[in-house]
């Protein structure tokens, strides 16, 4: 408890205004009893006790919301505006009892639009996040529709609430008097059309979270079928244009079936820049882009790219182009491994292969940009290769702690 | 040696005759099915050495084709072949009971070698799976929580592994490795019990976090 001795409302718990709620908190009792102490005196003083909650509402500041709420619920539109309409009752109450009356024909109408136009303001406020929010989309879907629909009943019942004290009030007064017979009817047809309205409204507010779930839907298909007309579609056209090539047509299926795929896992894009599987990856889909081989990658681990590791993708693009190069019908196959101390890559094809004692000490590809580009970083390459059993280069390079 | 009877299960009738067509007179084909129900009943009675079985299907996918028929017949093999590369699925066929996983983009005469392979008795990973199941083996557990029976591998099948992942075969990982084939295969089929009964949480969650995908 804090050291502060004031008085304050808290409305994090109120009925009405929270004036009980804060005067139990202060005595340290439940909420319960200054509550029921109210009523007793309201209706023993014929609704000075009324008053005086009015003048504490407005003396008692409020808690100030730094304290965390003990209970932060939706108050009930109901609770309120049952509150707000006692609370004119019983100020209607004083003034005759101060002698001021006008008569049960003002009174009645008046607590009866108390209540109704409390109800209409209470909906107007947004209703606190309920920490309790349903996981999935469906649920939390039909929960919103089901509160929509629960808003417009309590807003028509408010709306009826008002008009009814205004007719209440002029049949009261003797105006309708005249035309009774003509109010009744008035009214029975009023009563009779709102019967008949009421399932009609409730299916119109079912109807509209009904359409809200469908425009979600035609809006996901929308963007689908967008999505299918600007990649899928456009390949087929050129599939069809390109028949006549069947390497071309292969590698636009390739292309596609990889965007496709990366579309429907919903996969992030790649990071060539910052993460060596995707370094790989990316290195392999640009050889095969440019050449026209078939890769295929697996990648087992991941770590963030560095200086040694972007000379080993560096150097696994190169392998790979020379795979495609040297044998380019055959299947080239990329293996990275990342493992705590080190990161191993392979390069397998199985074309043509050649006799590495036999390379052109001029051949730059192999010598430079492969193996001094690895032993620069402190890391090792290793050709091995047969005329006609392929080739495969190993890549490997430590690992910075 | 016979060839092997298989029953085809995928819900793509195109894809269902561009497989039989692919695999011609190398294995023969009993039946095809398209759903889950279909499956259960043509493989009851067809009894196929192997079922080809398509991961995604509606009606609960290939996991509950095998799930339905081991009720009856426990000893039923099958083969997943899949389009899908998403490691989740993979891994939850093979879970199931799925003796191997081949991609669908495989040469008919390599297929029809991978229904060999699993009619024998033997496990059959294509070199994405060998790159998942090293993945999912990864990580160090603490030491108190493994069963070195089941969630680890030994050296030796992380190594055949690997040769798979690079698309090695086994006759070829034997000559590399020095050993017989039949051990080679021997390793694969370790690893895939172990890849079935390991409770390693990570075969259940890792795939999520990893994004193999590619």
């Amino acid at each position: 408890m804090s050291a502060d001795r004031t008085l304050r409302r808290d409305p994090g718990n109120a009925m009405i205004a929270g004036v009980c709620a804060g005067i139990a908190r202060r005595l340290g009792v439940d909420p319960i009893v200054p509550r029921v102490g109210f009523v007793v005196v309201a209706i023993g003083t014929s609704g000075i006790g009324a008053l005086a909650y009015l003048a504490l509402w407005a003396a008692m500041p409020a808690e100030a919301r730094e304290r965390p709420e003990r209970r932060r619920r939706r108050r009930g539109s109901w609770r309120i505006a049952t509150g707000v309409a006692l609370l004119a009752l019983s100020v209607l109450l004083v003034f005759r009892q101060l002698g001021v009356w006008w008569s049960d024909a003002l009174v009645w109408p008046l607590v009866l639009a108390a209540f109704g136009v409390a109800l209409l303001i209470s909906l107007t406020r947004p209703a606190p996040e309920d920490a309790a929010e349903p996981a999935s989309e469906e649920a939390r879907r039909r929960r919103r529709s089901r509160e929509a629909a629960g808003r417009l009943s309590l807003a028509g019942f408010g709306i009826a609430l008002v008009l009814g004290a205004g007719l209440l009030f002029l049949w009261a007064r003797g105006v309708l008097n005249a035309a009774g017979d003509v109010a009744l009817a008035a009214v029975v047809v009023i009563v009779g059309v709102g019967l008949i309205l009421a399932p009609l409204w409730w299916r119109f507010a079912r109807s509209l979270a009904a359409e809200r779930a469908q425009r979600i839907r035609s809006q996901e298909r929308a963007e689908l079928s967008a999505h299918l007309h600007d990649s899928v579609l456009q390949t087929l056209a050129l599939v069809q244009r390109r028949a006549d090539d069947p390497a071309d047509v292969a590698q636009l299926a390739r292309r596609q079936e990889r965007e496709l795929r990366a579309w429907l896992a919903g996969a992030p894009p790649l990071q060539p820049d910052e993460r060596v599987a995707d370094a790989l990856r990316a290195a392999a889909i640009e050889v095969e882009e440019t050449r026209g081989a078939p890769i295929e990658v697996v990648v087992v681990g991941d770590c963030p790219l560095d200086e040694p590791l972007e000379a080993l993708v560096a150097a696994a693009r190169e392998a790979l182009t020379n795979a495609a190069k040297f044998a380019a019908d055959g299947q080239i196959r990329l293996y990275a491994e990342v493992e705590d101390e080190r990161v191993t890559a392979y390069v397998d094809d199985r074309g043509e292969g050649f006799d590495p004692e036999r390379v052109p000490s001029d051949r730059r590809g192999l010598r430079e940009s492969i193996i001094g580009r690895m032993e620069r970083q402190g890391g090792h390459a290793e050709v091995r290769s047969q005329p006609g059993r392929g080739t495969e280069v190993e890549l490997s390079v430590g690992r910075r702690r | 040696m016979t060839a092997p009877t298989v029953v085809i299960v995928d819900d793509h009738a195109i894809f269902r005759s561009g497989v039989q067509a692919e695999l011609g007179d190398l294995v023969e084909v009993l039946g095809e099915a398209g759903t889950v129900e279909d499956a259960v009943r043509a493989i009851a009675e067809r009894r196929p050495d192997v079922v080809l079985l398509d991961v995604h299907m509606p009606g609960g996918g290939g996991v509950e084709v095998i799930r339905q028929v081991f009720a009856a017949r426990p000893d039923q093999r099958f083969l997943a072949l899949s389009v899908s590369d998403a490691p989740e699925d993979v891994i939850a066929v093979v879970r199931a009971g799925a003796r191997g996983y081949v991609t669908k983009t495989i040469t008919g005469p390599e297929l029809a070698d991978a229904v060999r392979r699993v009619r024998d008795g033997d496990a059959v990973f294509s070199p994405r799976l060998a790159g998942f199941v090293l993945d999912a083996f990864a990580d160090s557990l603490p030491a108190d929580e493994v069963d070195p029976e089941l969630d680890q591998l030994t050296a030796r099948e992380r190594e055949v592994l690997r040769y798979i992942a690079r698309g090695y075969l086994y006759k070829e990982i034997a000559l590399r490795l020095g050993i017989s084939a039949k051990t080679v295969e021997a390793h694969v089929s370790s690893v895939l019990r172990k890849l079935q009964l390991s409770n390693r949480h990570e075969l259940s969650r890792w795939a999520v976090a990893r994004r193999l995908v590619d």
